[in-house]
């Protein structure tokens, strides 16, 4: 399913969905009707870079920015942007 | 209201979004859903309604509107996020756009349960100001003659006129109805009518027996194969739709093999507070013996979710007996629902009698079949109003009751 996501795409955060850092759990958090999901760190470095501006490329460099030593770095994000849309989480600007 | 629609299913979700790959380890001692069961007055008076049976002793001693604001921050600091404000009819209260917007400030993710009683114009323009995050309306039926029987009220139209109302003030539409012999047949009907008012979200939640619904129970319950071709109706839906109406689905326990693990787990990630600051795990664990429960009138909101004995009374599973203690399959279900153990066979620490496991099994057989005896159906439906709570308080209707181990 990865090939759905295109270099160019910019996304948002879906509507009716709210995304914060949440102090008592230290993590962040996807919040939506009836539900939420407690992220993980690199799923939440990602996501809070999506903010209906920044294309995928932008987030993919501005991530190999910040964790120079990562490793496959790119796959792991695009693999993020593929489950979160498919998760419904975000919205296609 | 619904005890599937605020409880089970809600923490059911977060659970399975815990489960889903992406999850940072779940931190199990965080009330992350708060439940504000703001006041037990009501317009509507459901046969199915899980609110105590007794409710009629706590409408005249409600938190205030300082105490709610107070318990919220209390609560946020735990770690709360979702907060579901529900009743009774919350709306019954003039305070919820303060409620609305303390929330928002706090940072909660909000939720209004409501009948769609008192919904008006402006005070959903109030509430989308304040920042309340979305509304989920209770619907019963596709014909007015069901929604008002079931309801004893006349809300079918109105109903459909605050779902609109709902739309076009840009929430989300997420509509809850409670399934029962009276409805379980017109299941695709349901859906369609879901889909034709735009629900972004629908939940068909069988009936679980508690409060109002256990005194109704043989009125109530439908029979396996209803429910199984529900549920396939349900699927076949779903599949239709293609994820843009999400349909959940809650399984009845009755007619299953195992029990449900409720609320996720005693004190896991879910308390409630009630109309007059009782702080609880569950919807129905006053009906519980020998439990002291803390209010928050007189404790703090830390101490009652960590170190107060009622909370930790039915944590993890120390306190199990046979044949949970030693059972493999134990920490799928923690051994099933207190209270629905305790109504049922007087004895709190059992298994869920559920369970096929249960040596009580039998009670909820009984029950099944009780259920399709045609001079047990034929008893009268005790609605959910104050006219029968009271009578229940001062101690009648005990043929209706006498089955239980406590006042549902």
């Amino acid at each position: 399913m990865q090939n759905t996501i295109q270099p160019s795409d910019v996304y948002a955060i879906a509507m009716h969905h709210r995304f914060q850092w949440e102090e008592a759990q230290q993590c962040y958090v996807i919040l939506f009707p009836e539900g939420m999901v407690k992220l993980n760190g690199g799923a939440g470095e990602v996501l809070k870079r999506i903010n209906g501006q920044a294309s995928v490329a932008d987030i993919v460099a501005d991530l190999k920015t910040t964790f120079p030593d990562a490793p496959n770095i790119e796959a792991d994000i695009l693999g993020m942007f593929d489950l979160a849309v498919g998760k419904a989480w975000l919205r296609k600007v | 209201m619904t005890q599937n629609s605020l409880g089970d299913s809600a923490v059911q979700k977060v659970v399975q979004a815990q489960n889903n790959g992406v999850s940072a380890s779940a931190t199990q001692t965080q009330p992350l859903w708060l439940l504000a069961e703001v006041t037990y007055r009501c317009p509507l008076h459901c046969a199915f309604c899980y609110n105590p049976t007794d409710y009629d002793k706590h409408t005249k001693n409600e938190l205030s509107t300082e105490q709610w604001i107070q318990a919220l921050r209390d609560a946020r600091k735990l770690g709360a996020i979702q907060l579901g404000i529900s009743g009774g009819e919350p709306l019954l209260r003039d305070d919820i756009e303060d409620i609305v917007i303390e929330a928002k400030k706090l940072g909660y993710y909000s939720n209004l349960i409501t009948s769609g009683v008192g919904l008006t114009e402006k005070r959903i323009q109030a509430f989308k100001e304040g920042g309340l995050d979305h509304i989920q309306l209770s619907m019963h039926d596709i014909t007015e003659e069901i929604n008002n029987f079931i309801t004893n009220t006349k809300t079918f139209e109105l109903k459909k006129k605050v779902a609109a109302m709902i739309k076009s003030h840009g929430y989300p539409m997420v509509l809850n109805v409670v399934i029962h012999r009276y409805n379980i047949g017109h299941m695709k009907e349901i859906l369609e009518m879901a889909e034709a008012l735009g629900a972004d979200y629908i939940e068909l939640a069988n009936t679980q027996y508690y409060g109002w619904s256990l005194v109704n129970r043989s009125q109530l319950m439908p029979t396996k194969e209803q429910v199984d071709e529900a549920e396939r109706i349900t699927n076949e839906y779903r599949a239709k739709v293609n994820g843009k109406m999400k349909i959940f689905f809650v399984v009845p326990d009755y007619f299953a093999q195992r029990p449900k693990k409720c609320m996720n787990g005693w004190g896991e990630v879910f308390m409630i507070v009630t109309a007059n600051g009782d702080v609880l795990p569950c919807h129905s664990a006053r009906s519980l013996p020998n439990m002291q429960f803390p209010n928050v009138k007189d404790s703090d909101l830390g101490w009652s979710w960590k170190d107060s004995p009622a909370f930790n009374q039915y944590r993890g599973d120390s306190w199990m007996k046979e044949p949970c203690r030693s059972c493999s399959e134990k920490e799928n279900d923690l051994g099933g629902c207190r209270c629905q153990t305790f109504l049922l066979t007087g004895d709190a620490e059992a298994a869920d009698p559920v369970c096929s496991k249960s040596p009580h099994r039998h009670l909820i057989d009984q029950a099944i079949l009780d259920a399709q005896n045609p001079q047990i159906q034929a008893q009268p439906i005790v609605f959910r109003n104050d006219k029968n709570s009271k009578k229940i308080i001062e101690g009648e209707l005990q043929e209706r009751l006498s089955a239980f181990n406590a006042l549902p």
